[in-house]
């Protein structure tokens, strides 16, 4: 089964093109995160698989099915958690996943008989009869999860799962998401968090104005793409320090006060900061952070 | 605006979920609702039918009170179905996107509009069955023809929903709608034989009165509760059924071109 094939993908709006033709195959099983600044053309991709908008070019199959043409179709068996919130503020929370089951023309005896174990899943035990003015942030987007499983989808798509939401309430969605792929559920999540898409994912695509410009699994990207270690350097001594040490560096980057240092020779560079009383240093293991700024630059992008 | 905007909709059963909750939302509070629905309309057809009605004992042959009540019965179906299609429908597809939850299953935005279309219809209805239950009991008509009302509340209702859900579709906010009162439901409401026949008005509002829906609908109302049967009906059902079917596929074209870009 074809979970989703991209080939070629490109959209334009207004002769501005924020998918520039991208490709991309999902493997049973896998979590891919599709990381990118905003604006990378993220969502566009999302809704582009999920036939709401037509592409100018390529092709797109999901679930088997030719994407825009058979979209409806396709969906029955997709799950998906929106960006932004719109759980049904008309009703309570058991009703938000009655009435949303119903859209996948599930029986209300069968959307019943699951209402239990994914209000369990979603850690909303007792709270069946609450409305959804009365959740926090982190269980109306645990809901709108449960809501995306109500119909026992074997792919999920996730836009920005886990935006906005506190520490606490973040871990607990990716306990869950790592226990849908326990059960062997396919997940593509969209994110501009280097640690949940390190955390959760098995192969990365970074996306950078409409292209995916590097993709692999988060090690692997890490290796391709940049040295191993990293010291950050700052304090008022730090550019004094760059242009009397720099050597030991492979790469320096500078942003404001800060020396980013790249580095085989962790070892080396940290003897040259010893005994100044004018710097502060951090060495740290280079992560796909460090990658997605070199790849994508430090400028911002709003 | 791209060829695919202007094709006819593809529907699928699943439509009938979307106009369910609606329903469901309603159900919650339908006596309030109903409440709403009634109060309006029953003042205006109490107040004016009584007060106006003993400076002129009759119009046409009818008491003015039995005269507006058929006015009241088409005007009150369309008030219903407007705010429904405007503020309401407005309220899922912007504000609330309850329109873009449901897109993400596997139902289409063609169905959601026309099973928005249908809920409009219904609310309606059911506020123009209130009133004719009103003139019922009032016994200001007990003629039976007055049974082709509810058939004719629900056309009604499916027309004026669908004209509104096109308003919607180009709506930036709320206060758009004000335009579409000012420009069109209230003129109706004053020129469409609501409190007084059409010929009393100059000819050339007669003319602009003849093309719109509302009088059509009256034309046909009228003298059902007077225990009638309309003249030449059909082409009254064919105006209102034309508008509807151009209000609904003109909605269809102009959300499709507003949400699936």
């Amino acid at each position: 089964m074809t979970l989703l094939h991209l080939a070629g993908v490109r959209k334009a709006y207004g002769g501005n093109e924020v998918v520039k033709g991208i490709d991309l195959e999902l493997t049973p099983g896998e979590c891919y995160g599709l990381l990118g600044p905003n604006g990378a053309g993220k969502t566009t991709t999302l809704r582009l698989a999920l036939g709401l908008t037509d592409p100018d070019g390529g092709e797109i199959t999901l679930l088997d099915k030719p994407i825009p043409r058979d979209g409806r179709n396709a969906r029955l068996r997709l799950g998906v958690v929106p960006q932004t919130d719109n759980l049904d503020p008309d009703f309570t929370v058991e009703e938000n996943l009655l009435v949303y089951g119903r859209y996948f023309a599930l029986s209300d005896a069968l959307i019943e008989a699951r209402i239990p174990s994914l209000l369990a899943f979603a850690g909303l035990e007792g709270r069946a009869r609450s409305r959804i003015q009365a959740l926090s942030g982190g269980m109306r987007r645990r809901l709108a999860l449960a809501r995306a499983l109500v119909n026992d989808p074997a792919l999920i798509f996730l836009d920005e799962p886990t935006t906005g939401l506190d520490p606490q309430a973040r871990h607990l969605i990716w306990e869950r998401l790592k226990q849908l792929l326990a059960r062997g559920k396919t997940i593509l999540l969209t994110t501009h968090f280097m640690d949940e898409a390190e955390r959760l994912c098995d192969r990365i695509g970074v996306m950078d104005q409409g292209r995916l410009i590097a993709t692999g699994s988060p090690r692997e990207l890490v290796a391709r793409h940049i040295e191993p270690q990293v010291v950050e350097v700052y304090g008022e001594g730090a550019a004094q320090w760059e242009s009397a040490h720099g050597a030991p560096c492979d790469r320096r980057e500078r942003a404001g006060e800060t020396v980013f240092c790249y580095t085989h020779d962790g070892d080396g560079v940290l003897r040259t900061l010893q005994g100044r009383a004018d710097v502060r240093y951090l060495h740290r293991r280079a992560n796909l952070e460090d990658v997605f700024l070199k790849l994508t630059g430090r400028d911002l992008r709003d | 605006m791209r060829a695919k905007d202007l094709a006819p909709p593809r529907l699928s059963g699943r439509l009938f979920q979307v106009w369910r909750r609606n329903f469901l939302v309603w159900r919650k509070l339908a006596i309030p609702s109903m409440l709403g629905n009634l109060a309006d309309p029953m003042l205006y057809m109490l107040g004016l039918g009584f007060g106006i009605g003993s400076l002129l004992p009759e119009v046409n042959g009818t008491p003015y009170i039995t005269f507006l009540a058929a006015g009241t019965v088409c005007y009150s179906t369309m008030n219903s179905a407007t705010f429904e299609a405007l503020y309401s429908a407005f309220s899922r597809m912007h504000v609330q996107r309850t329109w873009d939850a449901i897109m993400n299953a596997p139902v289409g935005l063609d169905d959601i509009v026309v099973a928005e279309a249908l809920w409009a219809a219904s609310k309606s209805f059911l506020s123009g069955l209130a009133i004719l239950s009103v003139i019922w009991i009032l016994g200001l008509s007990r003629a039976p023809t007055m049974l082709w009302l509810i058939p004719l509340t629900l056309l009604i209702g499916l027309t004026f929903g669908s004209l509104g859900l096109s308003m919607t579709a180009l709506a930036p906010s709320y206060d758009f709608f004000m335009y579409y009162f000012t420009l069109a439901i209230t003129p109706m409401v004053l020129l469409c034989g609501v409190f007084f026949p059409v010929d009393q008005l100059p000819p050339a509002l007669q003319q602009v009165s003849a093309v719109l829906p509302l009088t059509h609908a009256i034309e046909l109302a009228r003298p059902l509760v007077n225990g009638r049967a309309p003249p030449a009906p059909i082409v009254h059902v064919v105006v209102l059924a034309g508008y509807a079917l151009a209000g609904l596929y003109l909605a269809l074209v102009l959300t499709r071109r507003r949400l699936l870009t």
